[in-house]
C-alpha cells in the first residue's frame, strides 16, 4: 500500500522494484485529489487522462528497464508554468481559458526525466500574494488547519504536497513564494540562484526576481527535482550557463567545518517568540552536526521589503501590459472603442491585488518619480547584495526563520496589506540579491509547522541541500504529516 | 525649392528608423521576409505570449557597430536594452524593447553636399537598437481594425541627428547620405517602399535673432525623400504663418497627408504618453570587446566619401564620374576590380558608366546581375589598349559578351578574325586602289578638303570589315596624298 506522504526516493524504489505500477500510483493520487481537493482547493486543473497516458508510458519504460530518474512519479505544477495545450491560469480570471502552445522549459525537463504531471496547482493571482487568497479560484487551504492559509504564492503546490495529493510540486519565488508556503505547510522548498532554472514558459511577475524551484517532503527530494529543473536555456538570456551538479549524490558530505552565519537582523521585532525558539533549537542541531555558528550583520536587510515593493510592482506593471484583451486572455463583451476594450478587459480580468501592484509600479516608474522610487530601490538592492557578498567571505550559509509566524487564519490579514507584506520580510533579501535559499521544517508551534531558512552563496544549492538533508537525518519535523482524512 | 522668409531660420533634426537586414527578428527566430500573409511570421515571442522571453539575435550588434564606425561615432562597450511602455494593439507586449540610457552608438557625423557645391558636417546624437511594432490595418473591413504582427520584432537601428539641418534640402541631403551609407554597409536594404527606412522629422522655426530653438513639431513616419521634403516645407510655412499671426505654437506630434500635402496633429504634449522607461530585466547588458570592434573595423568597406576622393584625386577621374561610380558599393567594387587589371581608370570608367550602365538600365538589372564580369570587361579594354582590336570592334565584342555569345573577348576576336589590321602591306594596296578609283576626292583632299579624309577612312574600314586601325589608316592616307 502506498503511503500518501512517500518521498520521491521511496517511490523510485517501489516503482523500480515493481511493487507498484506508475498507473496504480497515479490513480492513487488522482483518487485522493478527487476526494480531498474539494476541501483543500489546491488544484486549479487536474487532467486525469493526460496523467494516466503518461503513467502507462512510464510503466512501459519501467518494464523495458529504460526508465529515467523520475519515471512514473506523479507531481504537480504550479499553474504559472505553461504546459502545451493545458489550461494555464496563473491564478487569474484573465487566463481562465488560456491554452499555451508551448511548455515551460523546467516543466518539460521534468517530464523528460519521467515525471507525470497530475495537474496545475492553485496560486495567488500572477504570484502576487503571501496567502493564496488573491487567487481568482479561491484560496487553497492549509492541510494542517483548514481555516488557515497555506502561504503564498505557491500555496496550492505546498498544500498539495503536504496533503499527499502529489509526490512533489514546483513553485516560483519572487519574494518568498516557495519558501513561505513550504514553511507554512511543513515542507522543503528551494529557491535556487537567480538564473539556475530557465524562466522560459513561466508566466512573469517580476522578471529580475522570479525563480522556479521544487517543493518537496525532504531535501533529498528537492535535490532530485532540482537536478532535472536546472540548466542553461538559450531561450532565457538570464539563465546561467553553468553545469548542473548531481545534488542528490553529495548530500552526505560531512558538515564539520561548515560556517553558519546567524544574522541579527533576522531575529527582529515581529518574529514570534515560539518561532524564534524553534529556530534557536535548530541552530543547536546544526552545531551538533559539526557546524560553527557565527553572528553576522546584514545591515541593509531591513530595507528589503521597501525596495522589493518598488522593484517588483515596477516590473510587473510592464510584464502584465500584454494582457490587453487583444490576442489572448479575457476580453470584455462588446467594447465600444479601443480604450473601452483595454479598460474593461483589464478591469474585469485582474483582481484587486494585481491592480494595486500595477498602479504602484506604474507610479514608481513615471516621469518625475523614477529617481525617487525605482532608481533608489535599485541602489538599495545593490547595498543588500553587497552585504551578502561580504558576509559570504566569512560564512558558508546564513540561517534564520523563514517567516515571522506560523500559518495565520484565512482572512486575517486581508485588510492589512502591510502586515501581509511583512510575511516576506526574511525571504525577500535573497531574491533581491539573487541568492539560493531554502526553507525546511524545523519545529511546530500550536500544531503548525515552523520553517527554517537557509541562504547560500551563488550557485551553492548543493551546500543548502546538504545542510538540509543532514538536519533532516537528525530531526523528524519533515516526517510529520497533517491529519486530513 | 523652398525659400525660407528672410528673417526666419529653421532647425530640423531627423530620427531615421532603418530596418536591419537580418534573416530573423531581433528577439525571435521568426523570418523578417517582407510581404508574407498577415501574422504568418509572428512567433510566440512576437505575439508577446505569457511566459515567453526575448533572446537577442547577435547579428544586429555587428550591423549597429558597422554603422557606428561608418559615421565615426563612439561604440558603447556596454549598452543596455530598456522597456518603453505604451498600449497599442500592434505592440504585443505593451512595451517596446529599445535602448534609452545606454545606446550602442553615441555621436558621429556625416558630410552633406550643399547646392552651392560646399559641404557641411551634420552631427549625430546617437544610434540605438530596437524592435519594430506590428501594423494596424484600418481598412481591413468596416468597423474593424486588423493587426498584422509580421513586422513586430523586426530589428531597427534608430539614427538620431542633432537639429543642425537648416532647410528641407539639407534634411533630404542628410537622409540620402544616411540611406547611401546603410546600403553601402549592406546593413539595410534601403527599400523605402517596403518601409525599410522611415523618417521622423523634428522641425522648429525661430527669428534669426533668437538664440533659443523654437517650439518643435515632430512629423512621424515619412517613408520617402519626397514626402520628407514636402512635409518639412509645409510645416515650415505653417509654423512661420502661425507665429507671424501672433499665434503661439505648442509642441506636438503630427502626421503628413501626402494627398493634401499638409501635416495634421496626432497628439499634443498635454496628452503625451509617459513611456516609463526602465531597464529590460529579461536581457543582459550588451558587452562588446575591443577585439570584436577591431575585427569589424578591419573589415569595414571603403565608404562612399573616401572612395569618391580616391577616384577623383588618385585615379584622376572627373568629380562627377568619381561620384557616380562610388555611389553604389557593388558598382564601385566592379570598377575597382576592373581597373586592377586594365590599369586604365579613365577608359574603364567610361566603359562602365557608358555601355555597361546603359545596358544594365535597359535590362533593369543591377551590377550584381551583370552578364559581363569585371574580368571579361578588363580583357576587352586591354585588347583595345594594346591596339589588338579597334574601339568599334570592341563595342561589338562587348555586345557578344553581354548576349552570352562568348565568355571571352580574346576567344571571340580570334574566332571571328577581328584583330586590328596593322599590317602595312595589307593596307597599302587597299588605299592605293581607293585613291585611284576616286581621283576627284583624292585631289580635293590634297587641296585641303580635310573632310574627305573621313570618306577614305570609312571606305578602308568597310573594305577591312572594321579590323583596320583607323588612326593608322588615317596616317597612311595622309602620307600617300602628301607624296602624290
Amino acid at each position: 500500500m502506498t503511503h500518501p506522504f512517500s518521498t520521491l526516493t521511496q517511490l523510485q524504489t517501489q516503482l523500480r522494484e515493481r511493487s507498484i505500477s506508475a498507473t496504480e500510483l497515479t490513480q492513487f493520487y488522482l483518487d485522493r485529489i478527487a476526494q480531498l481537493n474539494p476541501m483543500l482547493n489546491c488544484y486549479i486543473t487536474v487532467d486525469n487522462e493526460r496523467a494516466l497516458d503518461q503513467a502507462r508510458a512510464a510503466d512501459q519504460q519501467l518494464a523495458q528497464g529504460s526508465a529515467a530518474p523520475l519515471t512514473g512519479i506523479p507531481i504537480s505544477q504550479k499553474d504559472i508554468f505553461c504546459i502545451e495545450d493545458q489550461i494555464t491560469t496563473a491564478g487569474s480570471k484573465m487566463l481562465a481559458n488560456f491554452r499555451p502552445p508551448y511548455t515551460a522549459t523546467s516543466a518539460s525537463q521534468l517530464e523528460q526525466a519521467g515525471a507525470i504531471t497530475l495537474g496545475k496547482t492553485n496560486m495567488d493571482e500572477f504570484a502576487m500574494g503571501s496567502s493564496n487568497e488573491t487567487s481568482y479560484y479561491g484560496p487553497a487551504k492549509n492541510p494542517w488547519d483548514l481555516l488557515r492559509i497555506p502561504g503564498g504564492s505557491s500555496g496550492g503546490s505546498a498544500a498539495a504536497v503536504a496533503a499527499g495529493l502529489c509526490a512533489a510540486s514546483t513553485g516560483t519565488d519572487t519574494g518568498g513564494s516557495i519558501r513561505q508556503p513550504a514553511a507554512m505547510c511543513g515542507l522543503t522548498g528551494l529557491k535556487p540562484t537567480y538564473g539556475r532554472i530557465s524562466r522560459w514558459g513561466m508566466i512573469a511577475f517580476a522578471s529580475s526576481l522570479d525563480q522556479a524551484g521544487p517543493m518537496t517532503h525532504t531535501a533529498e527530494d528537492a535535490a532530485l527535482m532540482l537536478e532535472h529543473m536546472a540548466g542553461y536555456d538559450p531561450k532565457d538570456a538570464t539563465s546561467l550557463d553553468e553545469p548542473v551538479p548531481e545534488y542528490s549524490q553529495n548530500l552526505n558530505q560531512p558538515m564539520a567545518g561548515l560556517r553558519i552565519g546567524v544574522c541579527r537582523q533576522f531575529f527582529s521585532e515581529g518574529l514570534e517568540g515560539a518561532v524564534e525558539q524553534s529556530i534557536r533549537e535548530a541552530l543547536k542541531t546544526f552545531e551538533h552536526l559539526g557546524a560553527t555558528l557565527i553572528d553576522i550583520d546584514l545591515p541593509h536587510t531591513p530595507l528589503s521589503v521597501s525596495a522589493y515593493y518598488v522593484i517588483a510592482p515596477a516590473e510587473c506593471s510592464a510584464n502584465l501590459s500584454r494582457f490587453d484583451g487583444i490576442r489572448f486572455g479575457h476580453r470584455c463583451d462588446d467594447p465600444t472603442d479601443l480604450q473601452d476594450l483595454y479598460q474593461r478587459s483589464r478591469g474585469e480580468g485582474f483582481g484587486n491585488e494585481v491592480k494595486k501592484r500595477i498602479l504602484v509600479g506604474t507610479f514608481a516608474l513615471s516621469a518625475g518619480y523614477y529617481d525617487a522610487f525605482y532608481r533608489k530601490a535599485q541602489q538599495v538592492r545593490r547595498l543588500i547584495k553587497n552585504d551578502f557578498v561580504e558576509a559570504f567571505d566569512h560564512v558558508d550559509l546564513i540561517v534564520g526563520p523563514t517567516a515571522p509566524t506560523p500559518a495565520f487564519q484565512l482572512g486575517e490579514k486581508l485588510d492589512n496589506p502591510v502586515d501581509m507584506y511583512l510575511q516576506d520580510i526574511f525571504t525577500i533579501s535573497a531574491n533581491l540579491a539573487g541568492l539560493p535559499a531554502m526553507s525546511i521544517p524545523a519545529g511546530q508551534v500550536r500544531g503548525l509547522p515552523v520553517g527554517l531558512q537557509l541562504i547560500g552563496n551563488y550557485l551553492q544549492e548543493g551546500t543548502l541541500l546538504r545542510a538540509g538533508h543532514q538536519f533532516q537525518q537528525a530531526t523528524d519535523w519533515h516526517q510529520l504529516a497533517p491529519e486530513i482524512e | 525649392m523652398m525659400t525660407i522668409p528672410a528673417d526666419w531660420q529653421v532647425d530640423i533634426g531627423l530620427e531615421i528608423h532603418a530596418q536591419l537586414k537580418t534573416d530573423s527578428k531581433i528577439f525571435s527566430g521568426a523570418s523578417t521576409q517582407f510581404g508574407q500573409p498577415p501574422n504568418s511570421q509572428a512567433s510566440v515571442i512576437d505575439l508577446g505570449m505569457p511566459g515567453v522571453l526575448p533572446a537577442v539575435n547577435g547579428a544586429v550588434f555587428k550591423k549597429a557597430v558597422q554603422f557606428g564606425l561608418g559615421v565615426g561615432g563612439q561604440i558603447n562597450r556596454e549598452s543596455r536594452f530598456d522597456r518603453k511602455n505604451y498600449f497599442y494593439p500592434d505592440l504585443p507586449k505593451g512595451y517596446q524593447i529599445t535602448q534609452m540610457d545606454q545606446p550602442i552608438v553615441i555621436g558621429g557625423s556625416v558630410t552633406i553636399a550643399l547646392p552651392d557645391g560646399s559641404t557641411k558636417p551634420i552631427a549625430l546624437t546617437r544610434a540605438h537598437l530596437e524592435e519594430d511594432a506590428g501594423k494596424s490595418i484600418h481598412d481591413w473591413k468596416p468597423n474593424h481594425t486588423g493587426v498584422d504582427l509580421n513586422r513586430a520584432g523586426t530589428p531597427l537601428l534608430e539614427i538620431v541627428s542633432e537639429p543642425q539641418l537648416k532647410s528641407p534640402e539639407e534634411a533630404v541631403a542628410y537622409a540620402r547620405v544616411i540611406h547611401q551609407l546603410l546600403t553601402y554597409l549592406e546593413i539595410c536594404d534601403g527599400n523605402m517602399a517596403e518601409g525599410s527606412l522611415r523618417f521622423d522629422a523634428n522641425i522648429s522655426v525661430r527669428k534669426i535673432t533668437d538664440a533659443k530653438l523654437g517650439v518643435r513639431s515632430e512629423i512621424k513616419n515619412l517613408n520617402s525623400f519626397r514626402f520628407l521634403d514636402q512635409a518639412i516645407n509645409f510645416e515650415i510655412s505653417r509654423q512661420v504663418e502661425m507665429l507671424t499671426a501672433g499665434q503661439p505654437l505648442s509642441q506636438d506630434t503630427r502626421l503628413f497627408d501626402p494627398e493634401k500635402l499638409e501635416t495634421r496633429p496626432m497628439r499634443s504634449k498635454e496628452t503625451a504618453t509617459d513611456y516609463r522607461y526602465f531597464p529590460e530585466p529579461d536581457l543582459l547588458p550588451v558587452v562588446l570587446s575591443e577585439h570584436y570592434i577591431d575585427e569589424i573595423k578591419r573589415n569595414l568597406p571603403e565608404l562612399p566619401q573616401a572612395r569618391t576622393n580616391r577616384y577623383h584625386s588618385t585615379l584622376a577621374l572627373p568629380l562627377a564620374d568619381a561620384q557616380r561610380l562610388a555611389q553604389d558599393r557593388r558598382l564601385a567594387d566592379f570598377f575597382d576590380e576592373t581597373v586592377a587589371k586594365t590599369q586604365n581608370p579613365k577608359v574603364t570608367a567610361n566603359w562602365i558608366k557608358g555601355d555597361l550602365l546603359a545596358r544594365l538600365n535597359e535590362a533593369a538589372l543591377t551590377i550584381a546581375d551583370s552578364p559581363v564580369s569585371s574580368d571579361q570587361l578588363a580583357e576587352l579594354i586591354t585588347m583595345v589598349d594594346q591596339d589588338t582590336i579597334s574601339g568599334k570592334i570592341a563595342k561589338d565584342v562587348f555586345g557578344a559578351l553581354w548576349e552570352g555569345k562568348t565568355t571571352s573577348a580574346a576567344a571571340y576576336v580570334r574566332d571571328h578574325q577581328l584583330e586590328q589590321v596593322s599590317d602595312l602591306s595589307a593596307l597599302e594596296p587597299i588605299i592605293e586602289s581607293l585613291l585611284t578609283d576616286h581621283p576627284k576626292q583624292a585631289s580635293d583632299l590634297k587641296a585641303g578638303k580635310d573632310k574627305l579624309m573621313g570618306f577614305f577612312v570609312g571606305k578602308v574600314m568597310q573594305a577591312t570589315q572594321g579590323t583596320a586601325n583607323p588612326k593608322q589608316v588615317n596616317d597612311l592616307i595622309r602620307a600617300k596624298i602628301d607624296r602624290s
